[in-house]
This record gives C-alpha cells, structure tokens and sequence, in this order.
C-alpha cells in the first residue's frame, strides 16, 4: 500500500522548528524517547519501544555444521523484518532498499564487533556448533527502528539461555531444558546505536527522529558504539556531507547516549533475573505497561443486555442434545483399536490436515452407507476441479493413493472382514475385493476448495 | 453528554430494535442510517460495526464506532493531499485505498485557461463527488452552484494532524467543548476533514502546532481535563 504522502505544511514545520532547535513532542536536540524495555517468558524475548515504534526480538539456537572456513566458531545470524503491520508503507515479502540497509548494518554492528563470543558455541570442532539466531520483527514504525533493533538485538542476546552440552572426550552429551540449567551466551560488549538526523544542510541535527522528522531529514548519520567508548559501526547514508568535527560531536553525544542506554538495560535484565528468582510472574503480559484510558470523571451507563440474554437462552433452548457416545472401545487385534463406530465426519476437514493419524483405522462399517452417501452429496456440491477430502467409490482394490501431506508411509484400507487381521499400522495392505469394501481415499490436489453452504 | 439512561452497545449482526411501535421495521419507514447501520433484505436494520448505538431526534440514528481507515462517502468534506498532477487532473491523497481524483475545472472561476495553483504537497479541502467500492473516488472543490463555500486549497501557515475518525466526528458537533476551550487560549482556524485529518492555523507556526500537538492527544480525555492541558499550553506559548 502507498504511504501517505508528506504534505507541504508539515514539512515545513518541521524545517522551521528545527531551525529555532525546537520538536513537537516536547525534547531537546539531544534526548531520546522514552525506553521500554520487556521480556517474554521465554528466554530470549524482549519487546523494546522506543517511543511509539515497538520491535520485538527473538533469538533461538540449533546445532549446524560450521562453515569450512571457521570449523570451531559458532555462527550468529540476523534477520530485521519489516512487515506492512508496521507500517503501509512497507511490502511483504521483497525486501526493500531500507530493509537491507537495516540488516546489513545489523550485522556489522553486532557480528563483525565479535559482541558474542563465537568460539564458546563450538561443540565438535568442524562438526557440530550452536547457530544463534535472531530475529527481529518491527511491529510500529514511529521513526528510527534502527535504534530500536539494536537494543532489542542486544538485550535478546543477554537474555537468552542455550541448552547446556559438555564434551567428554568422544562423548558429548546435551541436556534438555529439565535436566540442567540452560546457559546464557557469552558476551563481551553491547554495542549500542545513536541514529543523527541532519536538515539544512548538515547545520542542524536531532537524535532519535520521529517518523515525520525521518521523512523530512536530508542525511543521517549512524554510530554504534559500546560503553567502553570502542566505535563499531559508523555509516553515513542520505548523500550528505559532513565536517570532521560534525563527525567526531556526534560521537561524543553517541557514547554518552550509550551509556545510559546500556545502564537501562542492564537494569532490565537484572529485573528480570529477579522476578524470576523470586517466582514472581514474569512475562511480556506483565512487564509491558498496561494502555488504558483514564479519565477524571466517567459517566455512568447502563447497557441493556437483556436482548443478549434471551436471545442466549433461546439458543440454548433450541440446540441439540450432546449426542451420547458410549466410551465402548473394541480391541481388533494388536496395535489397533475402534472407538465408536465410524461415523462421517462431521468436523469440516482442512486439505493439509494429514489425515487421522491418531485414528488407527479408517473402517467404514456397511450399516454406515447412509452416511457415507451424505458426505457424497457434500462432495457434488464441490466443483471438480476442488479437493475432495473424502471420496468413496467402488474402486478396485489395490488402488491407494498417497497424501500429500501425511506423515505416514502408507494408509492402511481396512475393512470390515479384515479388522481382525490387522497387525500392526503401516506394515500391512489390506487387498479385498469385496464390494462392501468401502474404500476411503484421501485425495489432495493444488487447487483451493470451494466450500459448499 | 451526561447519560446515565440506557445505553446500547451493538455488536456487528444485531438488529437495531427501535423502541415505540416501529417493531418491524417496513421499508416505508422514513429512517436515516448512519455510519454503521444498514438495512439488509429483509428490510431490517443491521449493525456492521461494534459500537454505541446514537439517536438525533425524529429518526436520525448511527454507531459511534473507533477506527482510523477512511472509508469514502459521497458527500463528506475531506482533507487531501495533494499526490500527482496529470494533464487535466490532480490525484489527491485522501486516506483511502485508492487516490481520489480532482478535475482542474472542479474549482470556483477555473476554466481552461486559468487553472488552480496546486503543487504536489498541498493541501486541499474538498468534497466527495464519486464514493463508492467500484470505482475511485472523485472530489470537488465547489458545490453544485459552482461556488466555492469554504472548499479548495488550504493555504498559509498550519499544521495537519492524523486522528481517528470518531474524534473529528466528536470535534464537528455543534458547540464542541474542546473547541470552544481551545480557542479561549489559542485562536486558531480549524477545518476538520472526515477522513481523520485535522488542519489548524494561528497566528504564527508554533502556537498552531502546539495546539494541534495537544489536540492530538486529547483524543481520550474529557473536557475537563483538557482544561488543565490547556493551561499548559498557555504556558508553553508564553515561553517560546
């Protein structure tokens, strides 16, 4: 979807505010919005706003192979998404120049720096070696989303926990989450961004920009660095020109906004460390500030939901009785059993569903004919280019056709007669010619079904 | 608006139930239906959209519902910006899906000779001629006399706002509180489109943005309250 376009009068606002060092929102040249910062329950989950725009960061691990080139350093990878729930202007799927951008300086920033210490993630030296991934969602675009994603990436990263393996000689065991504590990643530094807006030429600047001053900035100027006052990333992007001295200020104003940005989110983490120490709920539910409307005076109103209420007891009244099922369960012979009798389905049946593999069997009794041909009808209903789930038809035996997306190797075709021959699932074909065989046949084609009404 | 009578909330699906004897509801009934209400086949009144159910005496009634998409009407004055000029027309940004489209000849004393002075960027107060789901909506900036009456570009110094729908409704009833104690402090020109967009001017450019900052913001809260605000924002003029 096209973004709203940028109207002359708010850019000329903006211009003019910036000229007489003012924002609309109230701050200086130099501060940041406010920072929030929450974790999931899951290790690994944090949810950074940053002002109005939110991005939410997770990272996971799995044991790869590592690259030839690096046989004993695990591998870090980063993925910034920008979807259209962040804003309308963004597309799904193809990534945008911005989208690119984004990542690339993601990962220079946080890979490249050797923030997380890689060689600790080597399990088997050229074999086996954790891969930490980190993925990273933009959920509101109010303006320098870069920023946000750092913080997210950083604090994700500190913490995340992964499962805990020791190496004994040839011998490497991997203990799940109950049997050991999982550990957190090994990390030398944060390293943290200041994104610089500059207008009029590069003779005024604002840090952090809001959505409207992003699109009305001439240039930008981004500096990663970490409280240590190592630069890790600088990157100058909108074709402006900046002065030595306008470079080197802006770096200044950058470690000084690190640093309280790293005090924060230390402070977090710490936080969370404790809730969940003390067994307190911890949770995005619980740390994410509750958005409710307050007023000084609210009115009073009383909704009549007496209509609602009658309407609810005549449905009840007019519903149908549960059918009752009788728990009686048949035992046909090792590994299979029926339950109940058969019956159509009467739940709608989705295509990709792999058909019934908690039911053992798929036998359609002859009393049932009646309600096979129901499904039958259904069935006609449909076009014939649309899947159908369930056919029956007098086939000739041998005729089984695969789904697509089953699991299973094989569909058995039981019937009536052979249910007790039956020995285990999957390693027999029933081969039955009679004719009170009903065959199911579990077909899937490409094409959407059309449901009927 | 202090109701502590009998408020009704719909949900999309209900029927609307009208309380003297219109029971069943025949299509000879002169009702008029506002946004959220519709009359299906039957002829009965359907909501689409959750909401608290309004009345305006005899038989005006509608939802008062929360959303931010401008859905275009015909006949609702709408602020747009100004996107592309084509050979005899302007495409205006209006908030729908597509961009509305305004003749150069739909402007008071335009023939095609004089043509508006529109740039891509500006702003326009305009009204919808064409709405509907089929086609792209069409705007005009005159009436059906061929005057202007307030329509056409919004020129000088302002500031636009992006609000929900609901609060530029709530800012067009008559005698509107916050309008009334906005401009005890701050003087100002306001023109409120129905798509969520609100354009304010004053004297100079910062009290207008101010004003509109605090506007924006005071979406959520009772009139009273946006009386301290405003003391704020009395303050906050008189620094810069």
């Amino acid at each position: 979807m096209k973004e709203t376009p940028l109207s002359n009068c708010e850019r000329d606002f903006v211009l003019l505010a910036v000229r007489e060092k003012k924002r609309l929102d109230g701050r200086q040249t130099y501060d940041y919005r406010k920072v929030r910062i929450a974790f999931g329950t899951e290790y690994g989950c944090c949810v950074v706003e940053l002002g109005k725009t939110r991005v939410l960061a997770q990272v996971s691990c799995e044991l790869v192979s590592p690259k030839p080139s690096r046989p004993s350093e695990g591998v870090l990878f980063f993925n910034l998404e920008l979807s259209p729930m962040a804003s309308p202007g963004f597309e799904q799927g193809r990534q945008s120049e911005m989208a690119i951008e984004m990542n690339r300086l993601l990962e220079r920033c946080l890979r490249s720096s050797r923030s997380v210490d890689t060689e600790s993630l080597c399990v088997i030296s050229g074999e086996k070696v954790w891969q930490v991934r980190t993925d990273i969602h933009a959920l509101n675009h109010d303006g320098n989303i870069m920023d946000a994603a750092v913080i997210a990436a950083n604090a994700a990263l500190a913490h995340f926990r992964r499962p805990d393996v020791t190496v004994q000689g040839e011998e490497v065991t991997l203990y799940s989450v109950e049997d050991r504590d999982p550990v957190p990643l090994t990390i030398h530094h944060m390293p943290l961004t200041t994104t610089f807006a500059f207008f009029h030429e590069g003779s005024r600047l604002l840090v952090d920009p809001t959505r409207l001053e992003e699109r009305v900035m001439e240039g930008r100027l981004l500096v990663a660095m970490n409280k240590h006052r190592e630069l890790c990333a600088l990157q100058a992007s909108g074709g402006i020109r900046l002065l030595q001295d306008q470079v080197l200020r802006c770096s200044h104003v950058a470690s000084v906004k690190v640093l309280e940005l790293t005090e924060i989110i230390q402070r977090a983490l710490e936080n969370d460390v404790q809730a969940r120490k003390e067994g307190r709920c911890c949770g995005l539910a619980e740390s994410l500030p509750v958005q409710r409307v307050t007023v000084a005076c609210a009115h009073d109103a009383v909704v009549n939901n007496e209509e609602a209420r009658r309407r609810a007891d005549e449905v009840v009244k007019c519903a149908e009785e549960p059918a009752d099922t009788e728990g009686a369960v048949y035992h046909r012979g090792p590994h299979t059993a029926q339950v109940g009798e058969g019956l159509v389905n009467s739940w709608v049946v989705d295509d990709n569903e792999p058909k019934s593999e908690e039911e053992q069997e798929e036998a359609m009794d002859d009393g049932d004919l009646e309600g096979v041909k129901v499904e039958n009808e259904e069935v006609e209903e449909l076009s014939d280019d649309s899947v159908v789930i369930l056919e029956t038809q007098h086939r000739a035996p041998n005729v089984v056709q695969l789904s697509d997306g089953s699991e299973e190797d094989e569909v058995i075709i039981l019937s009536g007669k052979d249910l007790m021959n039956v020995s285990s699932k999957g390693c027999t074909k029933e081969t039955n010619s009679s004719d009170d065989v009903m065959e199911v046949i579990i077909t899937e084609t490409k094409k959407p079904r059309k449901r009927s009404k | 608006m202090a109701e502590t009578a009998n408020v009704v909330v719909l949900m999309p699906g209900e029927t609307l139930q009208l309380p003297n004897s219109e029971a069943s509801l025949t299509p000879a009934q002169e009702l008029v239906l506002g946004p959220g209400l519709r009359r299906d086949d039957g002829g009965t009144v359907v909501a689409t959209k959750a909401g608290v159910l309004r009345r305006r005496d005899p038989n005006v009634y509608w939802i008062d519902s929360h959303q931010k998409r401008y859905v275009p009407v015909r006949g609702e004055m709408v602020i747009g910006i100004v996107a592309a000029k084509s050979v005899d027309l302007f495409k205006v940004d209006i908030g729908s899906s597509e961009h509305a489209s305004l003749s150069y000849l739909a402007f008071e004393g335009a023939t095609k000779r004089n043509r508006p002075n529109l740039q891509v960027g500006d702003l326009v107060f305009t009204r919808l001629l064409v709405a509907n789901k089929d086609m792209e909506p069409e705007v005009v900036c005159v009436d059906s006399a061929g005057r202007a009456n307030g329509l056409g570009q919004l020129s000088g110094d302002g500031f636009l706002i992006h609000t929900s729908l609901e609060f530029c409704r709530r800012l067009l009833t008559p005698g509107c509180p916050l309008i009334a104690s906005l401009s005890a402090v701050c003087p100002c020109e306001i023109t409120v489109g129905m798509n969520g967009r609100v354009w304010l001017r004053a004297k100079a450019l910062w009290p207008a943005a101010v004003a509109a900052a605090l506007l924006e913001r005071s979406n959520c809260i009772e009139t009273e309250q946006m009386k301290s605000q405003l003391q704020n924002l009395t303050d906050c003029l008189a620094n810069f």
